[in-house]
C-alpha cells in the first residue's frame, strides 16, 4: 500500500471511457482532501485515436501533466497503448493493463502489424505488470462499457483508499441507473488478480 | 483604481467549504454565473466548448449557440449594451472570426460587463494552427487575463466582469488546452444576482462613425495608460522571491510547469498578460541575477520587456513551437536530457471516421471518381488521412467553397468538372453561405457537397441552426438547407443518402458535369447519435481483393488471406456489401 500521493497516467483508445476513470480518481482524491489535478483530452483524438489522461495527487500539485518517467501507475485500456506510454512509468512502477487488443488503422489496412506481446515490450522492463481481460470482466458485470471500473478495481488494491471512499466517488461520478453494474465491475476488477493468483 | 477598484473581493461571498473538481472551462462558467452573467452566446470549438455547455446548465443564464463567433460576439455586445453582463467563448481561431466587432467594441466600451473567453491550442491537439491570442489583446487594446488553474479560472472570470464595467471595455480571458481541460479543486460561491442596467441611447459612444470614433480612440488610449499603471499593483500579478540567482516571468499554465521544473526560482506570475506591469517587472528584474521569460508560443512578454530596456532571455531556450512542459523547461535551462517515448517503433493510432459514419461513403465516392477535394473543418477532415486520403486542401471554417471558386478562376471552368467543395452542415451555416452566394453571383461552375449529419460533430455533438434543436435540446426552427441554397440562386440542389453509394456517385457525376453552381446535400445523422440496431455484416468466401478496404472502415480488418469484419465494431451500415465485387459480404443474422 502506498500513501495516496501518486502520479498516474491513463491511456487507451478514444471512446473507451478513460475520462470517467480519471474523473472518479480525481473525485476520490478531492474527497480525501488531497491536492489533485486531472488533465483530459477532448476533441479530435476522441475519434478512435490514442488518448492519454494524467492524474496527479499530492499535497500541492502544480503541473497537471505527469513528467515522463515519473508515473507510479499506468492504467492502460488497450495493450498497444500500454507499450506506447511505457516511458511515463517509473522504474518499479505498476502497469494496470487491459489485455484487450484494438487494431489501429495502419494494422487494419495491413501496412503495419500489431506487435506480438505489447505488454512484454522492452520499454516495460523493470515495471510490474498486472494484466486482466477487463472486457470480459466488464461484460460479466453487465456492460462492456464498464472496462474502466474493472481497471479501477484492479488499481484499488494498490491505493490506500477505503472501499467506502471508492464507492462514494464512483456513486458521485456515474449515472444512477448504471451504478449497480459499475460497482459490480469494480469488484470484479478488485478480485480478479487474487482469483488468478490463487 | 485609486479606490482600489480592481481588488479581488470574493472572500465574503464564498459559501462555506463547498468544493468541486472542475475543468478550467467549467470553472469559467461557474465564475461567470457567480458574477451574475445573464447572456452567453458562443460557437463551439475545442478546447473552449465546455464553458458554454456548462453555462447552459444554469437556469438564470440565457445561453445559446450562435451561427458563428462573429454573431456570438455581436449578440453578447448587444446584451452588454442593453445592461446585462454577457460572455462569449471560442477557440483561438474563432477570435479571427470575431475580430471585426471586437476591435470596435474596444472603442465603444460596454454598459454592463462583457467578457470574451478564448482558448488557445498550443501543440494543436484539435486545431489547424497554433496562433497566439495574446496578439489580439495588443492589437485591439483589450485587457487580457490568463488563469493558471481552475480556481483562477473562476476568480479571474469574476474579476474580468468587474474590470469590464470599471474600465468600460470588453475583457479577454485567455485559456490554453491544459488549463481548459485540466480538473482541479474549486471553492464554489453564490451568484451575485444583478439587476439589468438601464439602456441609454448614447450615439457619441456607440455609433462608430469617424467623428465619434476619433474621440473614442482617445478614450481607448487613456484607459490603456491608466491600466498599464494600475497593473503594477494588481493583486493577480504576483511576485514571489525565492532563490534570487534566477527569476522567471511567466503566466498561465507555464507558471505551473516552472514551479515543478525550477522549484527554487523566484517568480513573477502575471495574471494579466496585457497590458504588462512594466514597473513591477523592472522591480523584479532588479532583485534577481538572471531573468528568464517562460511563455508558450510567441515571445510577446519577452519582446515587450526588451523594448522597455529590461535584459532578459526566453525564446532562445524554449522556442515558439508547441506546448512547454516540465521536461522541456528543465532540458532548456538545466541541460537535463529530454526524455523520449521509448517505444516509438509501434504502429501509430491516428483518429478515424467512426464505423457507420455517414461521411465515409461520400469520400469513397470522391476517390472512385478521381475528384479534387477542397475540404473544410470537421470530423470529415479525417478523410485526409490514409487510406482514404481524399482531401486536397483544408484551411479554415467555410473555406472549401471559396477555394473551389478560386481554383476555377485560376484553371478555367473545366477544372470545376473534376473538383468538389465539401463541408458539414454546421460549417456551412458558420461561414459557407456567403461563399455560396459569391459563387452564384460570379457565375461559377463549382459543385458544393454539404455533409448534413444533423449536428456539430467533432466538438462533441452541439446543436446548430440546421439541427432543429437548441442548446438545451428543445425544438428550434431548423434551417431548410435546400431552400436556403435555392434562395442563394443555386438551381440544382440534390439530396442523397450517403449510405447509398450508387446514388452518391450518380449525383456527383451529374452535378460536377454542370456548367453552373450546384449543391449536393448528403443527409444522414451522425453514427454516434443515430444508433442503428442492425446486426453486423459477415464475409463468406472472401477473395481478398481489397475493394472493401478502400472504405477505411475501422470494423473491416486485413488478414493474411482475407478480410474480417469485427462484429463488436460493425454497426451494419452495409457500405462494404455495396462495394464488394464478389457479393461475399452480406447482412448478418440478428443474434
Amino acid at each position: 500500500m502506498s500513501k495516496p500521493v501518486f502520479d498516474l497516467v491513463i491511456v487507451g483508445v478514444g471512446g473507451q471511457g478513460t475520462l470517467l476513470a480519471s474523473k472518479i480518481l480525481g473525485q476520490l482524491a478531492m474527497n480525501a482532501k488531497l491536492g489533485v489535478k486531472v488533465s483530459e483530452v477532448h476533441g479530435m483524438s476522441q475519434r478512435g485515436g490514442s488518448v492519454i489522461t494524467h492524474v496527479r495527487v499530492g499535497e500541492r500539485v502544480h503541473s497537471p501533466l505527469v513528467a515522463m518517467g515519473n508515473a507510479d501507475y499506468l492504467v492502460s485500456f488497450e495493450a498497444l497503448e500500454a507499450a506506447r506510454a511505457a516511458a511515463y512509468l517509473k522504474q518499479g512502477g505498476v502497469l494496470i493493463a487491459n489485455s484487450q487488443r484494438i487494431s489501429p488503422m495502419p494494422v487494419i489496412t495491413g501496412v503495419a502489424s500489431y506487435p506480438n506481446n505489447p505488454l512484454q515490450n522492452p520499454a516495460l522492463a523493470g515495471r510490474k505488470v498486472e494484466a486482466v481481460d477487463a472486457l470480459s470482466l466488464a461484460v460479466e458485470a453487465g456492460s462492456a462499457k464498464a472496462v474502466n471500473l474493472v481497471l479501477l478495481g484492479l488499481l484499488s488494491r494498490h491505493l490506500s483508499f477505503t472501499d467506502e471512499e471508492w464507492k462514494h466517488a464512483i456513486a458521485v461520478c456515474v449515472p444512477r441507473r448504471t451504478l449497480e453494474v459499475n460497482i459490480r465491475a469494480f469488484e470484479n476488477g478488485r478480485a480478479s488478480l487474487s482469483a488468478a493468483e490463487s | 483604481m485609486e479606490k482600489n477598484d480592481l481588488s479581488l473581493s470574493q472572500e465574503s461571498e464564498e459559501r462555506g467549504e463547498e468544493t468541486a473538481l472542475l475543468l478550467g472551462n467549467e470553472a469559467v462558467a461557474q465564475g461567470a454565473w457567480e458574477a451574475g452573467v445573464k447572456v452567453v452566446s458562443s460557437y463551439p470549438g475545442t478546447p473552449s466548448t465546455e464553458i458554454t455547455e456548462t453555462a447552459a446548465k444554469f437556469p438564470e443564464v440565457n445561453v445559446q449557440w450562435a451561427s458563428n463567433e462573429k454573431v456570438a460576439t455581436e449578440v453578447v455586445f448587444g446584451a452588454a449594451l442593453a445592461g446585462a453582463r454577457a460572455m462569449t467563448c471560442m477557440k483561438h481561431v474563432g477570435v479571427n472570426v470575431a475580430a471585426d466587432p471586437l476591435f470596435t467594441a474596444a472603442y465603444t466600451g460596454v454598459n454592463a460587463g462583457m467578457v470574451v473567453c478564448c482558448a488557445d491550442d498550443p501543440a494543436m491537439h484539435s486545431s489547424q494552427n497554433e496562433q497566439d491570442s495574446r496578439y489580439y489583446a495588443r492589437a485591439a487594446h483589450i485587457p487580457m487575463l490568463e488563469p493558471a488553474d481552475s480556481q483562477e479560472c473562476k476568480d479571474f472570470t469574476k474579476l474580468a466582469f468587474q474590470m469590464s464595467e470599471d474600465l468600460d471595455t470588453p475583457v479577454f480571458i485567455r485559456l490554453t488546452t491544459r488549463v481548459s481541460h485540466a480538473r482541479s479543486v474549486v471553492t464554489l460561491g453564490v451568484r451575485d444576482e444583478l439587476s439589468v442596467k438601464p439602456y441609454h441611447k448614447d450615439a457619441m459612444k456607440y455609433v462608430m462613425m469617424p467623428g465619434m470614433a476619433r474621440k473614442r480612440h482617445l478614450d481607448v488610449q487613456k484607459r490603456e495608460e491608466f491600466l498599464t499603471e494600475a497593473a503594477n499593483t494588481l493583486p493577480i500579478n504576483v511576485m514571489k522571491l525565492r532563490d534570487t540567482s534566477m527569476g522567471v516571468v511567466t503566466s498561465g499554465i507555464c507558471y505551473q510547469y516552472v514551479r515543478d521544473a525550477l522549484p527554487n526560482a523566484s517568480t513573477l506570475k502575471l495574471g494579466m498578460v496585457y497590458p504588462l506591469p512594466m514597473k513591477l517587472i523592472e522591480n523584479f528584474a532588479s532583485k534577481v541575477d538572471r531573468l528568464i521569460v517562460i511563455e508558450e508560443l510567441e515571445g510577446l512578454i519577452e519582446r515587450d520587456m526588451k523594448a522597455a530596456g529590461i535584459a532578459c532571455e526566453g525564446k532562445k531556450y524554449t522556442g515558439i513551437q508547441g506546448e512547454l512542459s516540465v521536461e522541456r523547461i528543465q532540458s532548456a535551462l538545466l541541460n537535463k536530457p529530454m526524455p523520449e517515448l521509448s517505444a516509438n517503433d509501434l504502429p501509430a493510432r491516428p483518429p478515424v471516421l467512426c464505423p457507420g459514419c455517414p461521411h465515409r461513403g461520400v469520400f469513397y465516392a470522391f476517390n472512385r471518381l478521381g475528384l479534387r477535394v477542397m475540404g473544410d473543418i470537421g470530423c470529415y477532415t479525417l478523410s485526409a488521412l490514409a487510406p482514404l486520403s481524399a482531401m486536397d486542401a483544408c484551411l479554415c471554417m467555410g473555406a472549401s467553397i471559396g477555394m473551389a471558386s478560386g481554383a476555377e478562376r485560376a484553371q478555367g471552368r473545366e477544372f470545376s468538372k473534376g473538383t468538389v467543395a465539401v463541408l458539414g452542415d454546421s460549417t456551412f451555416i458558420h461561414s459557407g453561405i456567403t461563399s455560396l452566394v459569391d459563387a452564384v453571383y460570379n457565375q461559377e461552375a463549382i459543385t458544393v457537397v454539404i455533409l448534413d449529419n444533423r449536428i456539430t460533430g467533432m466538438t462533441g455533438h452541439q446543436q446548430n441552426p440546421a439541427s432543429g434543436k437548441d442548446i438545451h435540446g428543445n425544438p428550434a426552427p431548423a434551417v431548410d438547407l435546400e431552400k436556403l441554397c435555392e434562395s442563394c440562386g443555386v438551381k440544382h440542389v440534390t439530396v442523397v443518402d450517403p449510405f447509398d453509394l450508387k446514388a452518391v456517385e450518380k449525383a456527383l457525376r451529374e452535378e460536377t458535369a454542370r456548367d453552373e453552381v450546384s449543391v449536393i446535400i448528403a443527409r444522414r445523422p451522425c453514427a454516434l447519435l443515430d444508433k442503428i440496431v442492425r446486426p453486423p455484416y459477415v464475409i463468406e468466401n472472401c477473395k481478398n481483393c481489397g475493394a472493401c478496404m478502400k472504405l477505411s472502415c475501422p470494423a473491416i480488418e486485413h488478414r493474411e488471406d482475407r478480410v474480417e469484419i469485427n462484429a463488436s465494431l460493425c454497426i451494419g451500415c452495409g457500405m462494404c456489401a455495396q462495394v464488394c465485387p464478389f457479393k461475399a459480404i452480406r447482412e448478418g443474422v440478428r443474434a
